[in-house]
């Protein structure tokens, strides 16, 4: 069973088909029309659905998020609601309670927005373009890569490690995000290099 | 996981020690409900509190933290006893009969070969006994005094129903009847699995609690076979996946390893890496090590990585030390040696401990980097948040970028669960306002890097500027690209190794397996048990079909297991020496005369005869480990260590304090407790209403669980007069917290010997920022000390002292 039919198109069938068939069933006739433009659209009906896994435990239940606008198609989608998926087969379905809030988590008033920079002893961040807050990032790391980084160990060795410069990656982030920081962090020569499975 | 969340179905008992799955996974949880609903399965919960586990199960045994390994010991030993012992596994499947060195041997809870002085091990002693042919000497009778079989018996002896009592606080008949729940386990037709989380890695001997059920189940036979298993529950969603990409100290992707300084060329880093069978015929698959270590060479830094060079071999760092871990770059970092500390979407003032020592450590910093989807702790440590983080903002001169970056909803990609599926997921949203993928600022980052030693020369910038980077939007990889670098590409037309004629991959093609890596640089391939994942039939991490055949809880065709998309590791083992399935009921593989079939992807090769090869085809020995020779710092067998921080003296040897060789850095050791000062043994642990410290910014599980708390006995309560939702002040060497007191019946003392010890719960969910109320986390309060082998910190035994506090608590 290789699921791509869409939950949407499903709805809209069987909503308009219960009201065309049981309406025109009991012999309304001419009030069967009247009746079905003043049946309000299932309000998921106009969603996209998008497939999904819960970014919480490892048990990875599989998810529906359905958002308002069509991230593929080109457009600005937000996040309106989010429900178990019910083809998979972990979860069939179910979510715990947290999952059951995952919305509120895409939502958070606490996500952030912008960059933002606390200068040395400041009380406050401040605002700052991606611009510069990157090429302040690649400075900094060139600078100390290269006032650092050790290329021999006192035998002469060639160790070419640099451990003045730490990198903690995270438990929720994709493989692929995964990978790509694998490369970067380790072609620079980062030894002090952990994720969330140490704890 | 050796096993899958919906194989758990098909168990007879489950065993649920070290962790507390109804809470922490309950969706998972619900195929604990399957089994024991449809399947008459028994659920037994060994814990320090009465959880809503244990409120589920057939069996609950209190157990005092950090003493888990005398009762998996006890167990073992009255396993042996009582003849409860799958015999034939035991003997064709597991290092039973190999014959170990003379020398070996225990002594007052240590091993041979201790030196004080180091904190270590010699470890020679601990191995087998190697013939002149080269293989290990064995046993096959098990007769032999010097068998692994024979010095197990000997080293478990100790551990009586009666240590238990004395050591665990659990009583001699709880104990009893687990053991003997778990004994009818030995059956060939009964199975158990074991289901644990951190509630057994975080100890500085939680490897060797884990050690402790594994061999339990490899003697009960419960290993490799349907509903049975060692099952790690990870905490995370991609935890799985970060560890398997290697993204720690010392790895390499696909559990490869970063060399060390004592490896100064290619050729010495590989001669220890040959992986020589132990026994005639055996697979020993390790020895394709140069073909994935090459593949990955290759994917980082493809044409500048050649045969002549060493495949780029100094590109790699060099490790001086095991690792630098996270506990010791904060080590580091409060000496002043660290600059610059990344952390993406990860939050350690809260998750690492001594969280005094982590602000002062990171208060030295010249610049913090944190990307994350939420205002976290860390990425606000400067900030004054009261009692909640009272700290001198103008005099921490750290200067704190904190980066937007999208979450689940807002990216395509996979994550791998416990049960080792490679789940792919797409986008539906697009991240709140400047909010980036992460892959977007990591390119950033990288390229502005690279710019800077283009335009300038610098130190080294070789593996900089020879960094493989192909993609057809340099600013943005997307993840397509990135999944099939994980997957792996031919360079060359790949052949078939048997008839060079014939091409079995062409040139830039997607490799089918890992069957396909070379070790001769026509390969690349970025982590080689994820291949097959994205190879020439597509995206497998993608797919959606949930039939199940016969409904074996395999689902083989849904999403893509690694390795090879095999759903039950080392499945071999699921069938007799013959190929005869142990349970024909449950049958995983058997071998019909030509080739093995069943429901799963063979762990060995499909055409190798069942007498000949043995069924653990990662180990030169081709069976499992009972005995692990030198390959954990702490011993070949677990013995009874005690925390760093416990009530109660080793009973082995008082004078031994934690786990004889875990690292320990001298101002933490300082910090460490004893009883007289701090009476009550602390332990962590989640809610199920939230998931680590990203829930509190929830509103809907900020008004579940909206305040913190610590548990307390109604015993503890009346002792130290704390009413029922007082406020109380607990206090370690390290810090205080304050909290309102849950007082439960779910805790209750427990008498060790002559000691009656109680128990303090920390639940770890609040901290200064988010939707809830302000709180502390268990870290305030845990000691600097981690694993002796993987340096997991000891988040889940230690001490503290309570009392009623005056004046308001939590605001």
């Amino acid at each position: 069973m290789n699921i791509d039919l869409s939950r949407r198109g499903f709805l809209k069938l069987a909503g308009a088909g219960v009201a065309a068939t049981s309406l025109g069933a009991m012999g309304f006739g001419g009030a069967e029309a009247a009746e079905q433009a003043r049946v309000r659209a299932f309000k998921l009906a106009s969603m996209t659905e998008t497939r999904n896994t819960c970014p919480y435990c490892s048990v990875a239940c599989g998810i529906i998020i359905y958002s308002n606008g069509d991230l593929k198609a080109g457009e600005e989608a937000r996040v309106v609601h989010i429900e178990g998926d019910a083809d998979h087969p972990t979860n069939r379905g179910t979510l715990c309670p947290k999952g059951a809030a995952l919305k509120d988590f895409v939502n958070a008033e606490t996500r952030l927005t912008t960059p933002r920079i606390r200068r040395p002893g400041s009380a406050t961040f401040e605002e700052i373009s991606w611009e510069e807050a990157l090429d302040k990032i690649a400075r900094a790391l060139k600078d100390d890569r290269d006032a650092n980084m050790v290329l021999t160990n006192d035998d002469g060795v060639t160790v070419n490690r640099w451990t003045s410069t730490g990198f903690l990656a995270a438990s929720a982030t994709t493989n692929e995000t995964a990978w790509l920081t694998y490369k970067t962090v380790r072609a620079m020569g980062i030894v002090g290099f952990d994720n969330q499975a140490r704890v | 996981m050796t096993n899958s969340w919906t194989d758990i179905k098909n168990t007879d008992l489950v065993v649920v020690m070290g962790g507390n799955a109804a809470e922490a996974h309950p969706c998972g949880f619900k195929w604990v409900t399957e089994a024991k609903a449809h399947r008459g399965a028994k659920l037994i919960v060994v814990d320090p509190r009465f959880t809503r586990t244990a409120s589920v199960s057939d069996y609950y045994a209190p157990i005092r933290p950090g003493s888990d390994i005398v009762f998996l010991m006890a167990l073992i030993n009255w396993m042996i006893q009582n003849d409860k012992v799958q015999w034939e596994y035991v003997k064709a499947f597991t290092n039973a009969p190999f014959i170990v060195k003379e020398g070996f041997g225990w002594n007052d809870g240590l091993f041979t070969g201790y030196d004080p002085e180091k904190r270590d091990y010699d470890r020679s002693s601990w191995d087998y006994v190697l013939g002149e042919d080269g293989y290990a000497e064995v046993d096959p009778t098990l007769e032999h005094p010097r068998c692994v079989w024979n010095l197990l018996k000997e080293h478990v002896s100790r551990y009586t129903p009666e240590l238990v009592e004395q050591v665990c606080g659990t009583p001699k008949d709880r104990f009893l009847k687990v053991a003997e729940m778990i004994g009818e386990c030995s059956a060939p037709d009964k199975t158990m699995t074991s289901m644990y989380a951190l509630g057994w890695t975080q100890h500085s001997k939680g490897s060797q609690n884990i050690r402790g059920m594994a061999m339990l189940q490899l003697i009960l036979g419960n290993i490799g076979v349907r509903g049975g298993g060692m099952n790690a529950l990870r905490g995370h969603s991609n935890i799985q996946g970060l560890t398997d990409i290697g993204l720690m100290s010392n790895l390499i992707p696909g559990y490869l390893n970063i060399p060390t300084e004592k490896e100064p060329d290619w050729q010495t880093y590989m001669s220890s890496r040959s992986f020589k069978p132990l026994r005639p015929g055996q697979t020993s698959y390790w020895q394709n090590y140069p073909k994935f270590m090459v593949s990955f060479m290759k994917a980082m830094w493809g044409d500048a990585a050649t045969a002549e060079n060493d495949w780029a071999y100094h590109y790699l760092p060099k490790l001086d030390v095991p690792t630098y871990d996270i506990l010791r770059m904060f080590e580091l970092m409060d000496a002043g040696k660290v600059n610059i500390y990344f952390c993406q979407g990860f939050n350690p003032l809260l998750a690492f401990p001594n969280r005094g020592k982590l602000t002062s450590a990171l208060s030295k910093l010249k610049l913090l980097v944190v990307m994350d989807p939420l205002a976290t702790e860390t990425a606000h440590f400067w900030e004054n948040h009261g009692e909640h983080n009272d700290v001198d903002t103008a005099s921490i001169q750290t200067e704190v970028l904190e980066l937007p970056s999208s979450c689940f909803a807002e990216d395509d990609g996979a994550l791998v669960n416990s049960g080792r599926w490679l789940q792919w997921h797409w986008a539906a949203a697009t991240p709140p306002g400047q909010a980036k993928h992460d892959t977007w600022i990591m390119a950033q980052i990288f390229l502005r890097v690279k710019k800077l030693y283009e335009d300038e020369g610098g130190v080294f910038p070789d593996p900089i500027l020879n960094l493989t980077w192909d993609y057809a939007d340099p600013d943005e990889p997307s993840p397509e690209e990135l999944a099939k670098e994980l997957n792996g590409r031919a360079l060359e037309d790949v052949r078939d190794t048997a008839d060079p004629a014939k091409v079995l991959t062409a040139r830039g093609k997607q490799l089918l397996n890992f069957s396909q890596y070379r070790d001769d640089g026509t390969t690349m391939g970025a982590c080689w048990i994820y291949a097959g994942c994205w190879n020439e039939e597509g995206n497998n991490m993608a797919r959606r079909d949930n039939n199940d055949p016969d409904e074996t809880g395999a689902y083989p065709n849904w999403a893509f297991a690694w390795p090879l998309n095999r759903r039950i590791l080392y499945n071999r083992a699921s069938a007799d020496v013959q190929g005869r399935p142990w349970d024909p009921s449950r049958k995983l593989l058997e071998w019909d005369g030509q080739k093995w079939t069943g429901y799963d992807v063979p762990d060995i090769a499909p055409a190798s005869r069942p007498e000949e090869v043995g069924p653990f085809i990662m180990n030169p020995e081709g069976v499992s480990r009972l005995f692990t020779r030198g390959m954990m710092r702490d011993g070949p067998f677990p013995t009874h260590m005690e925390p760093f921080e416990s009530p109660i003296a080793n009973v082995f040897n008082p004078e031994m304090r934690g786990n004889p060789v875990a690292r320990v850095f001298a101002s933490d050791a300082e910090q460490f407790a004893t009883s007289d000062e701090f009476p009550f043994v602390a332990t962590s642990y989640r809610l199920t209403e939230h998931f680590h410290y990203w829930t509190k910014h929830n509103r809907i599980n900020a008004a579940l669980q909206p305040e913190f708390f610590v548990e307390i006995s109604r015993e503890l309560a009346a002792e130290k007069g704390i009413q029922p939702g007082a406020s109380v002040r607990v206090w370690s060497k390290r810090g205080e917290v304050r909290a309102k007191a849950l007082v439960t019946g779910r805790l209750k003392p427990m008498q060790c010997g002559d000691k009656l010890v109680h128990v303090i719960g920390i639940p770890l969910h609040w901290g200064f920022m988010g939707a809830a109320r302000k709180g502390w986390g268990p870290n305030s309060l845990t000691p600097f000390v981690g694993d002796a082998n993987v340096e997991t910190p000891e988040f889940k035994a230690f001490l503290v002292n309570i009392e009623p506090a005056t004046g308001e608590a939590v605001s």
